[in-house]
């Protein structure tokens, strides 16, 4: 799976999305979308859990929809978290509600690539990153995943933010 | 971002600043516990679903400021430390094996890992099978069904033979299982496995990464390419983990998995952890890792040469002479050097050898490697003198060889002083 992405791109995005439709939300606690979700949460992004079997019922405190199409806008990126064949039906739902909703990214989740949904949401003009967990990112990018020993690629000569309020990525 | 270099990597990676004070070097976080921000944010913390600190036994902010420097010079996606090289050992094994399980290492080992494998391991029905470095098909015709993974050192202590990596990877790709390396002899300065297919890299730090012989430590790193969910055998990384609620590991962690598995369970389990001292001792060493393992392969270099043309000297066994047999494998692998730690045969035999640790005075007469003091052993007197003569020569500690590690000292003091002792 070559999905690599400069992180100027991935920093721009995690600066920039405020809202997050995450799409496969899980209310099962040791799902890494329920992991995902929790964290950027604590982060300060607004998250729309939407799963089918939830409709209705609450994740983590928040609503959750049934599909794309239910969710009131506006939303900044969509998080699909769903098995690489179901990405494509995601994306063309994500792509019908782009303008409705503000969409401005389209990203896939950890294990999760879909060739063509990646070309359907490019041609349609959104940002797409695929095989990636926004949690991970923001982690690395922020210092805070250090903690864990991981190799964030990054040399920093200047002193962290706070890591709760958002750490590197609050600089602009 | 931009690729740094290795010696800017040595200096920086992972020490920012210290978030709390500006610190610029890292602090040594002399401390057990972290506190919790509320009750919500430790049940996230313990459930793995936030990054932070709990515990110094699981982690800590100098130990992981090491382990994110061991993976950025290694190239790999995260690191983890352990009180000891062995230690690591133990971690990663735990982490891929399960019971009756075997795998297949190179029997060119450092002794101490001879008899973890073959003794400690064997309590827990883990079985290790044996195989040549210097053949990389001996490791197939070991490998079973059951085998879990394949384990050789890159530069084999004590020395002369520098494993033919890249084949090896490929059989370790082909039977779906991990290569993992012991890069201790080599360090990332000299061998890079990842660069070569290995999966996981194993490190006594205690050797030339802290380089002064003053903290034991041991380091591990993941390349982040290995599949542990293919073949299913890999419970560890792939099955719901009855002590995090069912959380898989791979699923969660994707190509930082393996360190994370082995940080949340062998290592809360087993206990093994590096102490933060150690960890800050390690950091300041590895900043100077490139210039020390140049000093100590340049004067290796002069000191086997010297040694080659001696009239008492038998046989030089160092992989950087022109005429040794694995010296195509040096310029393949290890261009900038053969590493610091090799042997030698006496011809005066095991009285010449008594006589030669007796008498140096700058070479200190002690069993390790790496440091930046000249090292001398003389294995049949000592660390092989239990064993019977037939499996001494066996295991390469024959009545004539003495073990050498170079030290960065001036190289025409390290000569003398082994003149003079051969000579008194």
């Amino acid at each position: 799976m070559p999905t690599t992405y400069p992180d100027s791109l991935i920093a721009r995005i995690l600066r920039s999305v405020k809202t997050i439709a995450m799409v496969g939300a899980s209310p099962n606690q040791v799902r890494p979308s329920y992991f995902a979700m929790k964290y950027l949460l604590d982060k300060g992004f607004k998250i729309i859990p939407v799963n089918p079997g939830q409709a209705g019922k609450e994740i983590l405190g928040q609503k959750v929809y049934a599909t794309l199409s239910d969710v009131p806008g506006p939303v900044d990126m969509v998080d699909i978290s769903r098995a690489s064949d179901a990405a494509l039906g995601v994306t063309d739902e994500a792509i019908a509600n782009k303008d409705r909703l503000g969409l401005k990214v389209v990203w896939m989740q950890l294990g999760v690539v879909n060739e063509d949904a990646e070309k359907r949401a490019g041609a349609a003009g959104l940002t797409v990153i695929m095989n990636r967990c926004p949690k991970i990112e923001y982690g690395r990018l922020s210092g805070e995943i250090g903690w864990y020993g991981v190799n964030r690629r990054t040399i920093d000569n200047r002193k962290p933010h706070a890591f709760n309020k958002g750490g590197s990525l609050t600089r602009g | 971002m931009a690729e740094f270099g290795f010696d800017t990597l040595a200096v920086h990676a992972g020490a920012q600043p210290d978030p709390a004070t500006g610190a610029r070097i890292t602090p040594i976080y002399q401390t057990t516990a972290y506190v919790f921000e509320d009750a919500d944010q430790a049940a996230s913390l313990f459930n793995l679903q936030v990054f932070g600190n709990i515990y110094t036994r699981l982690m800590n902010p100098t130990t992981a400021v090491l382990e994110e420097r061991i993976a950025a010079l290694e190239g790999g996606t995260a690191g983890l430390a352990a009180a000891s090289g062995h230690a690591a050992q133990h971690l990663i094994f735990h982490t891929i094996m399960e019971p009756g399980a075997e795998f297949v290492s190179a029997r060119q080992l450092y002794g101490g890992s001879v008899n973890q494998f073959n003794q400690s391991f064997k309590k827990y029905n883990w079985h290790v099978k044996w195989a040549d470095a210097t053949d990389p098909e001996s490791f197939k015709r070991e490998i079973t069904d059951n085998t879990r993974a394949l384990f050789c050192e890159s530069l084999a202590n004590p020395g002369g033979v520098i494993t033919d990596l890249e084949p090896l990877a490929r059989i370790a790709e082909d039977a779906g299982v991990p290569l993992i390396v012991d890069n201790t002899l080599a360090t990332p300065y000299l061998i890079r496995p990842f660069e070569w297919g290995a999966h996981l890299v194993v490190h006594s730090a205690t050797k030339f990464l802290g380089g002064h012989g003053n903290s034991l430590g041991g380091l591990i790193t993941e390349a982040g390419t290995f599949d542990w969910a293919k073949s299913g055998k890999f419970k560890t990384m792939t099955e719901e983990n009855p002590s995090y609620h069912g959380l898989k590991f791979f699923e969660t962690f994707g190509d930082f998995a393996f360190c994370v598995a082995a940080r949340a369970l062998a290592l809360r389990d087993l206990g093994p952890t590096m102490a933060p001292m150690n960890a800050f001792l390690i950091l300041t060493g590895i900043e100077t890792l490139p210039l020390r393992m140049r000093r100590h392969c340049d004067n290796a270099l002069a000191v086997a040469r010297w040694l080659e043309a001696h009239e008492r000297v038998a046989w030089v066994n160092y992989a950087g002479l022109e005429k040794h047999p694995l010296y195509p494998q040096h310029q393949k692998y290890c261009p900038k050097g053969a590493g610091a730690v090799f042997t030698f045969g006496l011809k005066g035999g095991f009285e010449a050898g008594v006589k030669l640790v007796n008498n140096v005075r700058i070479f200190s007469h002690l069993a390790n490697i790496g440091d930046t003091r000249s090292l001398i052993i003389h294995p049949a007197s000592t660390t092989h003198r239990q064993l019977s003569d037939e499996a001494r020569v066996k295991a390469g500690a024959g009545p004539e060889v003495v073990r050498l590690s170079i030290g960065i000292e001036d190289v025409n003091d390290i000569i003398a002083d082994l003149d003079q002792a051969m000579r008194a």
